[in-house]
């Protein structure tokens, strides 16, 4: 009784949908094919192999180690990159999380706190931002406790990067705790628990669901804006990128390897993030 | 008699300058059954909402056990925690099972351990029909099927009152019958019930009173019997015909 349909897209409900070639990523190849060859650049080439190894310092090495303890080993290159931006973004939701709350507060104080912060940090630009934040606000603040001396470059650079994507995150938070509907609150509350328990047990769990691709991606903004630590000497990728081409004044070599670094870490993530996006996708259907 | 175990006094209620309830009294005593209908924004589920004080009254005061809503020393949850609402749009928790839904204000509000919890909520879901739904998440199930989970969740508080809000209009017809039942059996079982909606069957089967609301205001108080078959008022007359002709 069925006419044989001859072509797939006469059949949209078959099984195995076929790319079709507008929809094919074809962006995703080309950049992958320019990953491969600076991959191909580093293995054979010797000075973009000798860049390459310096700007991602002597991750994890025995030698550095043994030379200068932690230090050695979280002190350079990659591992530093790495290491402010876990922080960073660790200590940015936390920050994200408490000030979206104090948005949608009922307390006037807590409001007008909370939008005053946001609003001042989305109205400077972030490399003013990193130079006042550690070099002015850190360092008070540190004076205040009494703990000026012993706060390091590397913290006051997490402290500036948290506070800047502490103001972004909040803004997240507060719309993916908005993003649950009034019913979740109020089935909550009808059963008697208190405000606390149903954001804590109930609006929270789902809202942070909701916000995981927009955390994904503040996690890869942050990654990238990490590179702005280098203006605090904090010695990351960019920071050893800069310290080699003014040594060694192979711009092309050290610049190329410093793109294709952080382009393999952003796309990589992002990648994930798509995947874990079309993985919800289906698991609500 | 002994003292209602609801007690409404001059209740009124304004959104801005709407005003959704004027003054509206009634007592509800343990074990009765009231159904609330009218037309739609006449303030029923504004009544129903201000007895677990969900919204807060503009002026009047409601009792529940004795307890005064509005007085500021009341422990809110407390209350809540003895009067089980049950909404039009189920509101289940969609990242729970069906278990956990049941389980989650029981440990938290209860205190109950897990194991106790637990059997109560097995209990209840046996009782609403679907034990083997326990492992569901909300969205595996049938609408009929969310509103006996969002019943039993409920009932697992072991409260002393249960208020529901158009527990069957969302549904599709053929899984009214089932959330009705389940409501027809609380009723025989002696559970204090403050029930707005439109099935006539329910009301006849199980009210004791009903309470017609039109415009904020209470206008006529009866038995199912009599305010079908008898209606007083104009604006009752007005508002079954219209939902009897179809
Ligand atoms: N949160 C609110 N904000 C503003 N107005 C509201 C709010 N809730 C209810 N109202 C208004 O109050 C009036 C009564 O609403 P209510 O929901 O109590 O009516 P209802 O009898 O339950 O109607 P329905 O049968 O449509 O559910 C309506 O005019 C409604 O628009
Ligand atoms: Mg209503």
């Amino acid at each position: 009784m069925t006419v044989q349909s001859d072509s797939l897209e006469d059949a949209p409900l078959t099984s195995t949908p076929k790319i079709r070639p507008d929809q094919f990523p074809f962006w995703l190849v080309i950049i992958i094919a320019f990953l491969g060859g600076m991959a191909y650049l580093v293995f054979t080439g010797e000075e973009y192999r000798q860049a390459f190894d310096f700007i991602w310092g002597n991750f994890g090495t025995l030698e550095g180690f043994e030379a200068q303890g932690l230090e050695g080993i979280i002190g350079r290159g990659l591992t530093m990159t790495l290491y402010i931006t876990l922080t960073g973004f660790f200590f940015a939701s936390i920050i994200g999380l408490f000030v979206g709350l104090g948005r949608i507060s009922r307390n006037l104080v807590l409001r007008t706190l909370a939008t005053t912060y946001i609003e001042f940090i989305r109205g400077v630009p972030t490399v003013v931002l990193i130079f006042t934040l550690a070099l002015v606000v850190v360092p008070a603040v540190a004076t205040f406790f009494g703990v000026e001396n012993s706060v390091s470059n590397v913290s006051r650079a997490i402290a500036a990067l948290a506070i800047i994507y502490g103001a972004y995150m909040a803004e997240v938070f507060r719309a993916g705790i908005e993003s649950v509907p009034r019913g979740q609150t109020e089935a909550a509350r009808s059963l008697g628990m208190t405000s606390y328990q149903a954001m804590r047990n109930i609006i929270l769990p789902q809202a942070i669901r909701n916000i995981m691709p927009a955390l994904g991606n503040d996690f890869i903004a942050i990654l990238k804006d990490s590179s702005l630590v280098t203006l605090l000497a904090v010695r990351d990728l960019t920071q050893q990128a800069k310290l080699y081409s003014g040594s060694s004044f192979r711009f092309r070599e050290t610049y190329l390897v410093l793109t294709f670094l952080y382009l393999a870490m952003t796309i990589t993530l992002s990648l994930i993030l798509r995947w874990y996006e079309n993985r919800i996708r289906i698991e609500e259907r | 008699m002994s003292e209602p175990i609801i007690q409404i006094r001059d209740l009124h209620k304004y959104f801005g300058d709407i005003q959704a309830v004027k003054r509206v009294d009634l007592d509800i005593s343990q074990g009765e059954v009231v159904v609330i209908v009218g037309p739609s924004g006449s303030g029923k589920s504004t009544v129903l909402r201000c007895i677990n004080h969900l919204e807060v009254p503009t002026r009047g005061s409601i009792f529940i056990d004795g307890v005064h809503l509005e007085d500021k020393k009341t422990d809110i949850n407390k209350v809540r925690a003895e009067v089980g609402m049950v909404f039009q749009q189920f509101n289940l928790f969609p990242h729970l099972t069906a278990l956990e839904n049941v389980t989650i204000a029981q440990r938290l509000v209860r205190r109950r351990d897990k194991a106790e919890a637990d059997a109560i909520a097995m209990a209840q879901l046996t009782r609403v029909g679907i034990p083997e739904k326990a492992d569901a998440y909300p969205r595996q199930l049938s609408g009929g099927q969310q509103q006996r989970v969002a019943i039993a969740r409920s009932l697992a508080m072991r409260p002393k009152i249960m208020l529901f809000d158009e527990p069957t209009s969302a549904l599709d017809p053929e899984m009214i019958k089932e959330v009705l039942d389940v409501m027809l059996d609380l009723a025989k079982d002696g559970m204090t019930m403050v029930v707005v909606t439109h099935e006539m069957g329910f009301a006849r089967a199980a009210g004791d009173r009903m309470v017609f609301m039109d415009e904020g205001e209470v206008v006529e108080i009866a038995t199912p019997e009599d305010l079908y078959s008898n209606p007083q008022s104009d604006r009752t007359k007005l508002f079954l015909s219209k939902i009897l002709s179809h």
